[in-house]
């Protein structure tokens, strides 16, 4: 899978931009993505596991295999404030960028330094090793906005 | 292969420079001065002449493979146009004298090309006037959202966006931005054609300009085209023609003629051009009457005496986009390939190269699924979908190609076609090579039921199998003295 | 066959009959009569011979036999002749961008060849594979650099040649960026001035090295307060100085661009030339164009292939403002085949040689009455000269006399009409220079070129 881009992307470099929704239905093909049940979700594939008040956020399945090999991350810097939705990393694979979105508001209070050395820890464990950050909520209404695993896992059936 | 910096032998030469003959030798205060080593090779002629000519031995090429890329138009390019963009009379001229005063006299034989193309571009498309400044295709088209938004500011025109359909080249985030604009897109109907009434919804007081190329990337002619320009410039928007398929429509149609009101046109596709190995291009644009107070400064004017000059003085100009007048080199190629051809000669071009491209849509669609079964024009679409069901892929085919010494097709675009395969013949071909392709072609289909796996580690025949594109993305390595100091 | 068709008749009515239809026009039924061209009126094709003759006459109407000393950004250098032997191959000029790496690797490497001969003359860590032109490869810096730092405000050193500036100002008209200029004390960037412009608002300061006037500085205290506020700084370069002078990467600047032409390419009228643009390694990024880099193949074998094609700008969209970044693979190619016959030495020999006959050619030019060379800064191979007399009437007659004798400041700034700039490449011969300097004299002084009106010679 990780060929199939490249090429194609280059050839966008020159004319053509096109989201990377489009380039998710492409690729996605016919594997079973696995969700977490006791994670909260977003319509933009992050997850959110909310303990007290601290949230740590991640990628999800879905999210990484559309990616493919994940090769960077961006990291938020500490004490950075993050909105809900709000943009707070990016991440980079062979073939496509994107940006992560904070499923909550609230403070930067700890990154995974590990993905800096070795991003592919994302495509290895998304769910657990490949945690991107946690921030302190200040607002746990906010967690009504977001998916529960089996709302996420109907969402991506509607997406599929 | 060896880098050319690993064959640097401490002490060799490959060029020497001449002996000063002023006797003076200037000394370079030392706080201006280089004090860290330059480490360029030290290699003989010969060592550079054979390094690269063994390194130009490991690529594909027009002179040597059939390149079918779709929306490229790879084709022949014609070798005397190489010898005339050599005459001494245009490499040694410098762009800056013709801003010396008189010193427009100085350059008549190169204004007075840059002049002639803008005449012919103008009858081939239907324009009113070119500018030839823009450097590529890519470049072309800002140049031209560039003026709609100029055109737009001063008619007091509030406009945000610009639609384009989903099926074409698109256009640049990047470019609308630049002009201030969002992009919005119009899906394409179950025939690969814009959908009209989806395209109404998006026609509102802010739309800006339309995005359209036709024959779309599909290959297909928008016979609706005439009622498109009328939605759009009911609402005073911009009709933009993409001119990267203009090789289909020479003598046939001209954008000029249905409403559009500005196009960009790639030299370096449809008027043969070499490609470069990915530049140099030269994508001018040309525009209707009431877009030329915005064309780039400056403009070759044909003055009463028939001599030529620059003009600089147009207040409306959206100024300067290039440093001088364009790729003049490139242009020089274009105009010489044109005058050679000729009104006929344009016309028969693009007459093969429609039918070269339905002759490979015709012979392939029992082998490969055809998204859209209907007469195509310069490039047919073609979809790996079936082979993909056994694991063989439009890459894994595009792979199988360069194994049979065949460049591959643009693989993976068109975005709204699965597993897309999109052939350009172009019209130089003759029907021989095509049929060696479609044999090919007809082979890997054959394999994908047979041996599926054995696509896998393809290509065999090349000095490299397939690269590890993780890694470099990973590890980066761009620059062999990076851990070096330098 | 005149539109280089491949196919014959019976090609054609064999391809015909496969497609199913009577005649090629069938094809074009999509095509309306409502839609067809209106117009068409061309003139024939002509032969082979007649498109070279009239391409003899068209050159033959071009001055290219003047002897230039002009210069201004895009200079005379020889080049040898073994580049363009090298790109005549057929095998790089007619191929395409190398979307297929194992049958591209031929240019993928000329590529990464060209970025590291870039790197070790900038004295940067990594640089693209070529950009548009000079002028467009700054303007690309630029917007490069408001990424960067999320600021709206650029410094521009007034000593930036005219032209960049004026393609920054188009480009960035629509865009809600501040540019402001500071002058030019004594030739050199204007300390002061910047100082009080550099705030924490500004994401760029734009400097040249030679300036347009040809003189020579060392940002190196510039770049430091610049850093110190957060300022990134750019500098744009003249590579064949380079052999010589203090490099951007030693003055500490962050992103380098420059005007490849002087690198093996012909003057061409403006063009094809060649952008080129280096940076630090932590901004690889945030950098516009094609990157070529080095992995392994299945075997474990060193290959190449475009690399790192999912940075920001190509895809997300609302961030993105750079986009006129495609290529310019072939003259990449001149400029690393220029520099590898060049060499290590022989790079630095040429700098000197050009050092040395500019310096000449000022010391001939002092002794002419009517001329004031400027030797307030360092210079290299271009030096401003004030004249008694309107300098774009003196370049006039200076054409008569077979000279493009340097390119006159009145177009570009305000109340410098009698200033023009003087470029000597190792290509000018003491000849051609005593015989430049001798016209001048004679266009200056009228017909008065006895050495009574010369004035004394201060060698210096």
């Amino acid at each position: 899978m990780e060929h199939y881009g490249s090429q194609y992307l280059d050839l966008l470099s020159l004319d053509e931009h096109v989201p990377l929704v489009v380039w998710r239905s492409i690729i996605k093909g016919e594997e079973i993505m696995e969700v977490e049940d006791h994670l909260l979700y977003t319509k933009d594939h992050e997850w959110v596991n909310v303990e007290e008040n601290v949230a740590t956020i991640g990628i999800t399945d879905y999210a990484q295999s559309s990616l493919g090999d994940i090769t960077y991350i961006e990291l938020p810097p500490a004490d950075d404030e993050v909105e809900q939705f709000g943009n707070f990393a990016s991440i980079e694979s062979v073939k496509a960028a994107s940006d992560i979105f904070s499923p909550m508001s609230g403070r930067v209070i700890e990154v995974n330094e590990n993905l800096e050395a070795d991003p592919a820890l994302i495509n290895k464990s998304c769910y657990h090793k490949g945690w991107i950050a946690k921030i302190e909520i200040c607002d746990m209404d906010e967690a009504s906005n977001l998916m529960t695993a089996d709302e996420y896992r109907s969402f991506l059936e509607s997406v599929g | 292969m060896d880098l050319i910096f690993e064959k640097s032998v401490e002490g060799k030469r490959g060029f020497l420079n001449p002996k000063s003959d002023v006797d003076v030798r200037a000394e370079m205060p030392s706080s201006y001065k280089r004090q860290k080593e330059c480490h360029l090779p030290e290699v003989s002629e010969l060592d550079v002449v054979r390094h690269f000519t063994n390194l130009s031995k490991r690529n594909f090429s027009v002179d040597s493979n059939f390149y079918p890329l779709g929306s490229c138009t790879m084709k022949y390019n014609p070798k005397f146009t190489e010898d005339l963009a050599r005459l001494c009379g245009f490499t040694h001229l410098h762009p800056l004298l013709p801003q010396l005063k008189q010193g427009e006299k100085l350059v008549q034989g190169a204004l007075g090309v840059l002049y002639e193309m803008d005449r012919w571009l103008c009858e081939i498309t239907g324009m009113d006037s070119f500018t030839m400044q823009p450097l590529a295709g890519a470049h072309g088209e800002l140049t031209g959202v560039m003026m709609m938004a100029a055109y737009h500011k001063s008619k007091g025109n509030k406009k945000k966006y610009i639609v384009v359909p989903d099926s074409s080249h698109g256009t640049n985030p990047a470019t609308a931005a630049i002009a201030g604009y969002e992009i919005v897109c119009v899906p394409s109907d179950k025939n690969g054609v814009m959908d009209l009434s989806r395209l109404q919804e998006k026609i509102t007081d802010e739309m800006a300009g339309f995005m359209l190329t036709c024959p779309n990337t599909h290959g297909i002619f928008n016979s609706n085209i005439d009622k498109i320009t009328e939605m759009v410039h009911a609402v005073d928007g911009i009709m933009y023609y993409d001119g990267a398929n203009l090789n289909a429509i020479m003598g046939r149609f001209r954008p000029g003629d249905v409403g559009f009101d500005v196009m960009h046109v790639n030299l370096h596709k449809t008027f043969a051009t070499p490609h470069g190995g990915g530049g140099p291009g030269a994508g001018p644009v040309g525009v209707k009457e009431k877009l030329i107070p915005y064309l780039p400064i400056s403009r070759v004017v044909r003055k009463e005496d028939g001599t030529y000059s620059l003009n600089y003085d147009y207040p409306d100009s959206i100024g300067y986009i290039a440093s001088f007048y364009g790729n003049f080199g490139v242009i020089l190629r274009a105009y010489a390939y044109l005058l050679l051809l000729g009104k006929e000669g344009l016309k028969e071009a693009s007459n093969h190269a429609v039918l070269n491209a339905n002759y490979i849509k015709e012979r392939l669609k029992k082998h490969f699924a055809l998204p859209y079964d209907h007469i195509c024009m310069h490039e047919v679409v073609l979809s790996a979908a079936t082979q993909a069901k056994s694991g063989v892929h439009a890459i894994d085919i595009a792979k199988f190609l360069i194994d049979k010494g065949i460049h591959p097709p643009t693989v993976y675009f068109p975005l709204t076609v699965q597993e897309a395969i999109m052939i350009e013949p172009t019209e130089t071909e003759s029907k021989q090579t095509l049929d060696h392709f479609i044999q090919a072609m007809v082979e890997a289909d054959e394999l994908s039921v047979t041996e599926p796996s054995a696509f896998k580690d393809l290509p065999k025949t090349m000095p490299i199998s397939r690269p590890d594109e993780t890694k470099a993305a990973r590890d980066i390595d761009t620059n062999y003295f990076a851990e070096k100091p330098c | 066959m005149a539109s280089y068709i491949g196919n014959t008749q019976k090609d054609v009515q064999d391809m015909l009959k496969v497609i199913g239809v009577k005649s090629i026009d069938d094809l074009f039924q999509d095509i309306k009569p409502r839609h067809a061209s209106q117009s068409f009126d061309l003139p024939a094709g002509k032969s082979e011979f007649e498109v070279v003759e009239c391409f003899r006459r068209l050159a033959s109407q071009n001055a290219a036999h003047l002897i230039p000393f002009i210069g201004g950004g895009y200079y005379d250098h020889y080049i040898p002749a073994a580049v363009d032997a090298i790109i005549s191959r057929a095998e790089f000029y007619t191929a395409y961008t190398p979307y297929q790496p194992e049958c591209s690797q031929g240019t993928l490497q000329a590529l990464y060849e060209f970025q590291s001969s870039i790197c070790t003359l900038t004295g940067m860590e990594v640089a693209n594979a070529s950009l548009y032109d000079g002028g467009t490869a700054l303007y690309e810096a630029a917007m490069m650099a408001l990424r960067l730092t999320n600021r709206k405000k650029v410094l521009l050193d007034g000593g930036v040649s005219p032209i960049y500036r004026k393609i920054l100002k188009s480009y960035t008209g629509n865009l809600h960026y501040e540019f402001q200029e500071t002058s030019v004390a004594h030739g050199q960037s204007h300390r002061q001035e910047m100082e009080e412009l550099l705030d924490e608002n500004t994401a760029a300061v734009i400097l040249q090295n030679p300036n347009f006037f040809g003189a020579i500085d060392d940002h190196s205290d510039i770049i430091k307060k610049a850093h110190e506020l957060g300022v990134l700084a750019i500098e744009s370069v003249y590579p064949i100085a380079l052999g010589l002078i203090k490099t951007p990467g030693e003055m500490g600047a962050d992103i380098v661009t420059g005007e490849g032409q002087s690198l093996g390419l012909p003057l061409n009228f403006g063009g094809p030339y060649l952008g080129f643009m280096a940076t630090r390694k932590e901004f690889i990024r945030k950098m516009p164009g094609r990157i070529v880099g080095q992995t392994v193949d299945q075997e474990g074998r060193r290959c190449f292939v475009n690399t790192l094609q999912a940075r920001e700008q190509h895809i997300r969209r609302e961030k993105a403002t750079s986009n006129i970044c495609t290529n310019m693979s072939l003259c990449a190619l001149q400029a690393v085949i220029y520099m590898s016959l060049l060499g290590k030495e022989g790079f630095k020999e040429l700098a000197q040689l050009n050092l040395d006959k500019a310096e000449f050619a000022r010391r001939m030019m002092e002794r002419i009455k009517g001329v004031e060379v400027i030797r307030s800064s360092q210079t290299f191979n271009e030096f401003t000269v004030r004249l008694s007399k309107d300098a774009s009437g003196v370049v006039e007659a200076m054409i008569g006399k077979g000279f493009a004798a340097g390119f006159p400041l009145g177009r570009y700034y305000k109340g410098m009409d009698n200033y023009m700039i003087v470029a000597v490449t190792e290509k000018r011969t003491k000849e051609e220079i005593l015989r430049y300097v001798e016209s001048l004299d004679e266009v200056l002084n009228k017909s008065n070129h006895c050495s009574s009106n010369r004035k004394e010679h201060v060698a210096s």
